[in-house]
This record gives structure tokens, sequence and C-alpha cells, in this order.
């Protein structure tokens, strides 16, 4: 393998993190909060969907992000009033958002478009453009004009246009929020305290803070990252929503919340490897490692096994918060 | 003091909570544009209209019981088993394994081996989650979800690699033996007027037997009430000298080895040959069955009998309205999950409130007056 290939494997690894990462994100602020949410797939669906559709019809790319953002909240405070106010099983609450999401796409898309369950594919403004960063260009056609001349050319300024440039917004918000998202969490009072309603709600309400207000809040935040995972999903990964097309993506980014054990740095390398991992499934049908081929199968499956592993502590314990998945009843 | 009657609690709240999601489903029939109650008649009337019809709805209500009754178990245990899906791939792995590589003399001894094969290696697959679950603590719902994508993958490979017939480019086994064929419901019932096609066969029958056999395991036998024990106050249970750990992997091990019989329906009763995605959500479904059938067999067998209908009825509408695509039938499906599971409290808080309410006026009315 060349420098260039794993450049370009290592490009198409950032694109597939990115949904991962933002979905995982959007799972830490739910989770921390104590409220559990397998429905991360079916948010992300129902935005790619909105964001696709609205994109479409107003041919801005921007209005569909907004319209993905506010499908993925609509399923959010669904799941908010189901686990939070009326204090219902958040599982079977996320299974719920995840089959709707599944079945109202696919049902609302054959309305608007009538072609099968898929909106029509997105050109121009209606999809994000990659940027590209100043130089970039210059150093790519400098590379091809030399590489012409001797075919062994070793470029490292390749790292700079193909890697870190040529990417749309979304990647750059993706990976920006990795930080942001640490220093909201653990820097800031509603950090502290978002934190707090997952570990010891009762300790939040006695200090006259409102649990429910805080796991709303969490809540909804996952909304929005989940909408913008799926909006990256239709329109900047892809031209255009398929059915199904967020393909358990959803699901791989709660594995990598697991593997990162609930922190956003951490999830920013589980979410990194897992796309790595599905990058070189796309590019090498077969892989030899040691002399024995590796089936494509299970570097798909790998990213489930391998949170199976961390689950079952044999690789360093992996604790959630402590009152997850537990509806907060307040004393009287 | 119970805050309801006994019957509100089994049947008018499931019974509140499908009728919110029916109306729910019907709006979003009403958006696209159709009129709802033409889509739940031509629904009827493909699900229960004719020989064919119920060919088909008894067909799936065999898969849905299995899977439903899968989860309920768990649920007496207060397991969350979402991985049905899983488990029946395995199942249809042991299936077609044992139909594969035995010569057998008659279906009969083949059927009897086949469910044993099913069940063994759905049981197996739940295995693992459930003993990360009772020695590790890994929370078994991600361990479940897990093995649903494992499982998928596995089967992939193993038919594209192993079982893939020579020179066949579809990732299928070969058809099983002449033999091995289950009676279909042409054979059994032919004078209801079912055709040879009908994919309704002896496993129905089976379903049936798992219900009878589940139905005593909970509520006739210590194992059961150990279970229900255990489901209902973990802490009660151990004080009672429960043990945790074998609650957890008995109640798991049965579940999974019913989702895993699922498959001799399907591909021993129907397909004949092991498919890709042979199971087609009937894991999921089962969520929805056990929670409207409240974990009860019977219940089960209603609600299985239900969304059988939903999804040969969808078939069906599909045809007359094509306005409505077939995923009309997920969206009823989360809804049902969604009002009869997660959004439960919505319809009870107010049915308490209404009970109560009764009971004081009664007890008014009782009191002499003075």
């Amino acid at each position: 393998m060349d420098f260039m290939t794993v450049l370009q494997l290592l490009d198409s690894t950032i694109r597939l993190a990115t949904p991962l990462l933002l979905a995982c994100l959007a799972g830490l602020y739910s989770e921390r909060a104590g409220i559990f949410d397998i429905g991360l797939e079916g948010k992300m669906l129902a935005a790619a969907f909105m964001s696709a559709a609205v994109a479409f019809t107003s041919g801005s790319v921007w209005i569909g992000l907004l319209a993905g953002i506010g499908a993925s909240m609509a399923l959010s405070a669904l799941h908010g009033l189901a686990s939070i106010t009326f204090r219902g099983n958040q599982l079977i609450s996320g299974v719920a958002i995840n089959f709707l999401a599944a079945g109202l796409t696919v049902v609302i898309s054959q309305t608007w478009f009538n072609q099968g369950g898929r909106t029509p594919a997105l050109t121009g403004p209606a999809r994000f453009e990659n940027i590209d960063w100043p130089g970039a260009a210059a150093l790519r056609d400098s590379y091809r004009a030399a590489r012409a001349e001797d075919p062994d050319t070793l470029d490292l300024t390749g790292i700079y246009w193909e890697l870190i440039s040529g990417h749309s917004i979304l990647v750059y918000v993706a990976f920006l929020l990795v930080p942001l998202t640490w220093w909201l969490l653990f820097r800031t009072r509603f950090g502290l305290r978002l934190r707090a309603v997952g570990e010891n709600p009762g300790a939040v309400d006695t200090a006259g803070v409102s649990v429910v207000g805080l796991r709303y809040a969490a809540v909804m935040i996952c909304g929005v990252l989940c909408g913008i995972a799926g909006a990256y999903l239709a329109t900047g990964l892809t031209a255009g929503f398929v059915k199904d097309m967020s393909a358990g993506r959803g699901f791989i980014a709660l594995a990598a919340l697991i593997f990162a054990k609930w922190r956003p740095w951490y999830a920013l390398y589980a979410c990194l490897l897992f796309g790595l991992l599905d990058a070189i499934g796309n590019r090498f049908q077969n892989i030899e490692l040691l002399g024995i081929a590796v089936p494509v199968q299970f570097m798909q499956a790998l990213p489930y096994i391998l949170t199976v592993v961390i689950l079952a502590g044999f690789i360093g314990k992996a604790v959630p918060p402590k009152a997850g998945g537990e509806p907060y009843v307040k004393e009287r | 003091m119970d805050k309801m009657p006994n019957w509100a609690d089994v049947i008018l709240i499931p019974l509140i909570s499908v009728l919110l999601a029916l109306i729910a489903s019907g709006l979003v029939v009403l958006y696209i544009g159709e009129s709802p109650l033409e889509a739940m008649l031509v629904m009827i009337r493909g699900a229960f209209g004719s020989a064919y019809g119920w060919g088909y709805t008894l067909y799936y209500t065999t898969n849905f019981i299995f899977t439903g009754l899968a989860v309920a178990v768990a649920f007496h245990a207060r397991m969350f088993n979402i991985g049905g899906e899983g488990q029946a791939t395995l199942g249809g792995l042991g299936v077609a394994l044992v139909l594969l590589l035995v010569p057998w003399p008659h279906w009969s001894v083949a059927l009897l081996m086949a469910v044993l094969a099913g069940a063994l290696l759905g049981a197996a697959w739940a295995a693992i989650p459930a003993y990360l679950q009772a020695k590790r603590g890994s929370h078994i719902v991600i361990t479940t979800i897990m093995f649903n994508y494992i499982a998928a993958a596995l089967l992939v490979y193993l038919l594209v690699n192993v079982f893939r017939v020579e020179g066949s480019m579809t990732p299928e086994t070969a058809r099983f033996a002449e033999v091995v064929h289950l009676p279909n419901a042409a054979d059994f019932a032919g004078f209801f007027g079912f055709r040879a096609s009908t994919p309704l066969n002896v496993s129905f029958f089976i379903a049936l037997l798992a219900c009878l056999a589940v139905w005593i395991m909970i509520w006739r036998t210590r194992l059961g009430y150990a279970i229900r024990a255990y489901g209902h106050s973990e802490k009660a249970g151990v004080y009672a000298g429960i043990n945790p750990t074998t609650i957890i992997m008995v109640s798991m091990l049965i579940s999974g080895g019913l989702a895993g019989m699922m498959a001799v329906n399907v591909v021993m009763g129907e397909a004949e040959r092991l498919v890709l995605e042979f199971v087609e959500g009937a894991g999921f479904v089962g969520i929805a069955v056990a929670l409207m059938g409240r974990s009860h067999p019977v219940g089960v067998i209603l609600a299985a009998l239900l969304f059988g209908a939903l999804y040969q009825g969808g078939a069906e509408l599909q045809f007359e309205m094509p306005a409505i695509s077939r995923e009309m039938v997920v969206v009823i499906q989360a809804l049902v999950i969604l009002f009869t599971g997660a959004l439960d409290n919505m319809v009870r808080m107010p049915m308490e409130r209404f009970f109560l309410a009764l009971r004081r006026r009664g007890r008014a009315a009782d009191t002499p007056a003075e």
C-alpha cells in the first residue's frame, strides 16, 4: 500500500466517521443525563429524509438541514414525553422510534415524490459542497505534475490537500463538536448538572434544579446532533435519501459510545476506528492478514464484536451512568 | 389495595392503547390522502377474506407467536431480549444444517430434529449475552443488538462462502430433500380451500404447543415462579434464595430457543432452503406482540394474529391502494409498540384515577346518610 492509498483510506475514514461521531455525541448528551437512547438510528433516518426532501423542494441545503434537525427533534420530544414525562421504558420507546422512522420515511416519501421510497437526486446548492482549503488545489496540481514525471513521488502535502481539505462543512462541525462537548460537559455548570442528573437525580432535585428540565434539555440536544448526522448522510455523504439509508449507523454510534465509555474524546477515537473499519471494508473486498484471508463480513461485524468485548469488561470496564434508564420519581 | 380491577389492567388498557395506535395510523393514511376506513376494510378482506389470505395470515402468525413468546418469557424475568432477530437467524442455520447433513427417512422425525436444532442454536446465540449480563453486568439490550448484527454478517458469510450451491450466483443453500418438506394446510386442511402453494404448514401447531408449554412453565412450575418472582423484585428474589445467574441464563436460553424455533416455519416449512434475511423483522415484531399480549401466551396468540393479519393485509393494501406503501405496516407496528409499551402510563394514569374515583363514589353511596 503506497502513501496515497493510505491517505485516501484515511480521507474516507473521516467522511464515514462523521455521521457516527455526530450520532455518538448525541447519545453522549442523552445518556449522560440518564436517558438511554437506542433511537439514534431512527432519528438519523428521519433527519436524512426530511433534509433531503426539503433541500430538494426548497433548493437550499441549509433549509434542508434545519428541517432535518426539526424532524429529529420531534422524535426526541416524543422520546422525552415517553421516558421523562410518562416514565415509560426508555428502551421500548427507542425501539418504537426506530420503527416509526423506518416506516414513515418510506410512506411519506412515496406520497411526496412517488419514487419508490426515495427522494430525487440532489444537485448544486441542494447539497453540501466540499470545501477546498486555500492552496489545496495548487498543491494537488503540482503533485500530479510531479507524479506524471516520476510515479514514485512521495508528497507529504497530500496530508493537507487530500486529508484535511475538501470535506463538507458538517465534517468540520462534527470534529469541532468534540472539544465543545468536552468543555460543555466538564467545564460548565450546565455540564456538571447534566452529568449529575444521570448519576444521582435525587441530589440534583434536592439542590433545587429541575431534573425534568435538564433531561429534556439533554434529549433535545441529542435531537439536534442526530439531525445534523442524518442531514450529512443524505446531503453531504450522498445526494438524496434512500430507504433505510442509515443502515445501522445509529447502532454503531451507540457501540462507539460504549466503546468510549461515555467520554467525548474517546468517542472521537472510537468513531474514527469504526470509520476506518468501514473504509477498509469498502475499499478491499478481501484482506490478507498474516496469511489468512479475512472475509469482508468479519470487518463489518468487527465494531459490534469489539463492543461486546468491551462490554464484557475484558479490556477495561464500561460503566454506564448510574441512573441511566431509570425514570425519576420525585419524592413527595 | 389494587388501584383498578384486574380486567382493566389486562384487557381494557391494551385495547385502548391499540385503539390509539390505530387512530394515529389512520391519521397517517388520511394525510396520504386515502380513506383510513377503506384501507382498513381492504386489509381485513385481504387477511381474512379468503383461504389464500388466511394461509398467509396464519403463516405470519406462526412466526410472531414464536418471537412474541421469546420476548415474553424474557420479560417475565425483566430481561429485554431485543435479539430475537439474531437468534432466529442462528435457528435457521441449525434447521438448515440438520436438514442438509442428515438423510431423514420421514418429515416427522426431521421436524422434531429441526425444532431441536433451531432451538439449540437460537439458545446458544442468546447464551453469550445472557452470561455477560449475569456475570459481568453488560446490558443485555446492547449486547443482543450487537449480536443481531453479528448474526446477520455471519449468515451472509456462510451463505456466500460455505453453503452456496456450486455454480449458483444466489447466496442460498441447496433445496432440502423432498422427503422433509412439511405438510402444508392444503394437506391437512384442504377442505377449507387451501391451495398447495399456501405457506401455512404444520409448524403452526408447534407454535400453539409452544404457547401451552410456556404457560405451564411460567404459571405452573417452580422455575416459572422463580422467574416471575425474580422479575417482580430482584432483591426479594435473591432474599428468597433464587440465584439470579440461573434465572437470567434459563429465561434467556428459553427465550433464544423460542426465537430460534421460528426458523422451522420459514426455512423448513416455506422456503425449503436457507436464504438471506429470512427473518424479515419477525424478531422485532415479537416485541410488539409481547407488549400487547401482556406477556401471556393467550395474549401473545391474539396479538400475533393481529400482526399476522396486518402483514398479510398490508401486502394486499399495496395492490389495491398503491398510494399506501407496504411500510405502512411498519408504522402501525411502531405505533403499537409506542402506545402499549412506552406510553403505557399515558393511558394507565388517567384510568387509575377514573377507577379510584369510581370506587370512592361507590363507597360514598354505601355509607348511610345520618
